[in-house]
């Protein structure tokens, strides 16, 4: 006890003139998150929507393949904590088995949008010249269709399953990441490590993946996280508007227009307000930890 | 700047190019081609093939691009199997609705988030900055439609203040003169967007708060007010207007879900219609307006900057 408290003391009082290990960047990124409260509580919600969605289904069994005509549209009750859908499903558990779909397609859509904008953006920023006018002019292109009707447009097309719907939100939202990492490329090509492995005779893809792409990571990170909560909210709009998974699969959005027909006939809350601020909550947190992100790497390059 | 007026042209006209490529390429996305979809399950290879080749579809896609192409250049933008009317009547009987939504809904958007946007900036972590950035975030995370659902489930189905659904009429004059019911999707519509310059608004003026000029204005002893409304808030205003025209798309499809959510009959509820008709020459046509839309938004935005900011030179 009291060699634990000396020790503590003489690293208290020597701390800043031993010398410390070298401290990482993410270690020193999460220090700053973790200083701001409001992306801990986004995170601990993120983490509990996690457990919810997909612990949740094996404490709280419900039936979620076949309906229920008997339970139609009941009350919550001990039996059925939320209540009960048009077709007898228990709602709480509907929101489970939802929110899988929508945080799967969400956290996939982020990260194949992410991967893929990051490269090109890279790619394009490197190459410069032609090269670069070239690829930045079809970003341009694709950040100027109107995302939404083409993903209605190719939700129409292809009756999506969650696999599809991943690739369809996926396509537009590598644009953005590809503008945003081609600038911090721009900015990176010039450092003395990216000119010294072309020096040595380094192959320009080296430089692109092993010094450009880590260090734009911060960027990097904070739209992928950004991307979740845009996925989340585009996979709502495509079931809200019947277009997205089919049944008896369903997503926050699907179970959101289940209940629209309900709206005008009586208080049937339960079917609207769960999923809604389920998807509002989760938005939020993934908002919040983004935010917080983009402090904790912009403070890491006003260290160095 | 006529250099960089004739550059920035060039490129808007080869973003066009693609973009339209891109958008014909969609309808050959349709299992079995477009004239598949549009026929239904029970058509016959003969007739399919007749429609491919009196719609031109058996040709090379250049040759279709080009022609397609030649046609809206012609102000020819299609016409709807389904209801009937060429796409251009289409437009020109529900842009206007459109048009009414999007402007008093980003109207009273910017009515609000501009100056609440300034205000937080200038008392930066204060409670009211953080309520007011508590706001912001529920704006960016509420889906359109939650947002109207709650709307109507408060305001027509428990307390019948305002009806649940837009005005029905399909005359722009009398859907100005029925307000009560244009209240709901236009708050819909602006509280949305009311994050998006709210939050920008508050961190161009935080930039703009520590810039030398604001402490030369400072040292030469104009008051507060001066310098945040004199000042800082006309040189945020500059990158507010660029701000607006690269919003054009998420503009048209905040638009398409208020409309549904709201049987609001303009472009959007038309579109989707359409979507779910498979009636892919209106689907064409009012992606392109959109689009070109989005891109003649692009233009103007970036020389409204050149020439209201000095600094920019090209």
């Amino acid at each position: 006890m009291f060699e634990a408290q000396l020790i503590a003391a003489s690293e208290s009082e020597l701390g800043l003139t031993l010398s410390t290990p070298p401290r990482g960047m993410f270690r020193r990124a999460w220090e700053v998150f973790a200083e701001n409260k409001l992306a801990l509580i986004g995170l601990g919600f993120i983490i509990f929507i996690l457990l919810f969605c997909f612990v949740g289904p094996h404490l709280y069994v419900t039936n979620q393949t076949n309906t229920d005509l008997e339970n139609y549209l009941c009350r919550p009750s001990a039996s059925h904590l939320l209540g009960c859908d048009d077709l007898g499903y228990d709602e709480l558990g509907r929101l489970m088995v939802g929110g899988q779909t929508s945080l799967e397609v969400g956290l996939a859509a982020a990260l194949v949008s992410v991967l893929v904008g990051s490269l090109y953006g890279a790619i394009s920023g490197f190459a410069g010249g032609i090269v670069d006018s070239i690829m930045m002019r079809i970003v341009d292109a694709g950040l100027s269709l109107p995302s939404l009707m083409v993903i209605i447009i190719l939700s129409v097309i292809f009756h999506p399953t969650p696999e599809v719907i991943i690739f369809i939100i996926a396509i537009f939202y590598w644009f953005g990441v590809a503008r945003l990492v081609r600038g911090e490329t721009l900015a990176l090509r010039s450092r003395e490590y990216v000119q010294a492995v072309k020096v040595i005779g380094g192959r320009p893809i080296r430089s692109v993946v092993r010094h450009i792409v880590p260090n734009a990571i911060g960027t990097i990170i904070v739209q992928a996280t950004f991307a979740v909560a845009d996925a989340i909210l585009t996979l709502s709009v495509l079931g809200f508007l019947t277009l997205g998974v089919a049944p008896p699969a369903t997503d926050w959005g699907s179970m959101l227009e289940g209940g629209l027909n309900y709206i005008q006939g009586g208080n049937y809350w339960w079917l609207i307000y769960p999923p809604g601020v389920a998807i509002i909550l989760t938005c939020i947190a993934f908002n919040f930890v983004g935010d917080a992100l983009r402090d904790a790497f912009e403070t890491r390059l006003q260290r160095r | 700047m006529v250099g960089f007026l004739i550059r920035r042209t060039g490129q808007a006209i080869f973003v066009l190019i693609l973009v339209t490529a891109a958008t014909l390429g969609l309808v050959h996305l349709f299992p079995g081609g477009p004239v598949h979809a549009l026929l239904g399950q029970r058509a016959t290879p003969a007739l399919i093939s007749y429609y491919n080749h009196l719609y031109g579809f058996d040709q090379p896609f250049y040759l279709q691009y080009l022609k397609w192409v030649g046609q809206l250049l012609h102000g020819n933008l299609g016409f709807s199997y389904k209801l009937n009317v060429s796409v251009a009547t289409l437009i020109a009987q529900d842009l206007p609705k459109t048009i009414i939504l999007v402007f008093l809904g980003t109207f009273l958007s910017l009515l609000f988030g501009v100056p609440l946007g300034v205000y937080q900036a200038v008392h930066r972590n204060s409670a009211s900055d953080y309520t007011l950035t508590g706001i912001s975030f529920l704006g960016y995370s509420t889906p359109t439609f939650f947002l109207g659902l709650v709307l109507v489930d408060w305001f027509a189905v428990d307390t019948h203040i305002f009806p649940a659904f837009g005005p029905q009429s399909s005359s722009v004059w009398s859907i100005l003169g029925d307000p009560r019911a244009l209240v709901l999707p236009v708050v819909t519509y602006a509280f949305l967007l009311y994050a998006l310059w709210s939050r920008y608004m508050r961190s161009s003026v935080l930039d703009n708060l520590v810039q030398d000029y604001v402490r030369t204005a400072r040292a030469k002893g104009a008051s507060e007010r001066r310098v945040v409304w004199g000042h800082v808030f006309r040189n945020s205003l500059v990158s507010i207007v660029t701000l607006l025209g690269l919003s054009i798309p998420s503009l048209v499809s905040g638009a398409i879900l208020i409309e549904v959510v709201f049987n609001y009959s303009g472009m959007g509820l038309a579109f989707y219609q359409a979507a779910l008709d498979n009636d892919f020459e209106v689907l064409l046509g009012f992606t392109v307006l959109a689009t070109v839309a989005t891109v003649v938004g692009n233009l103007l935005a970036d020389v409204g900057y050149a020439m209201l900011d000095p600094r920019v030179r090209y």
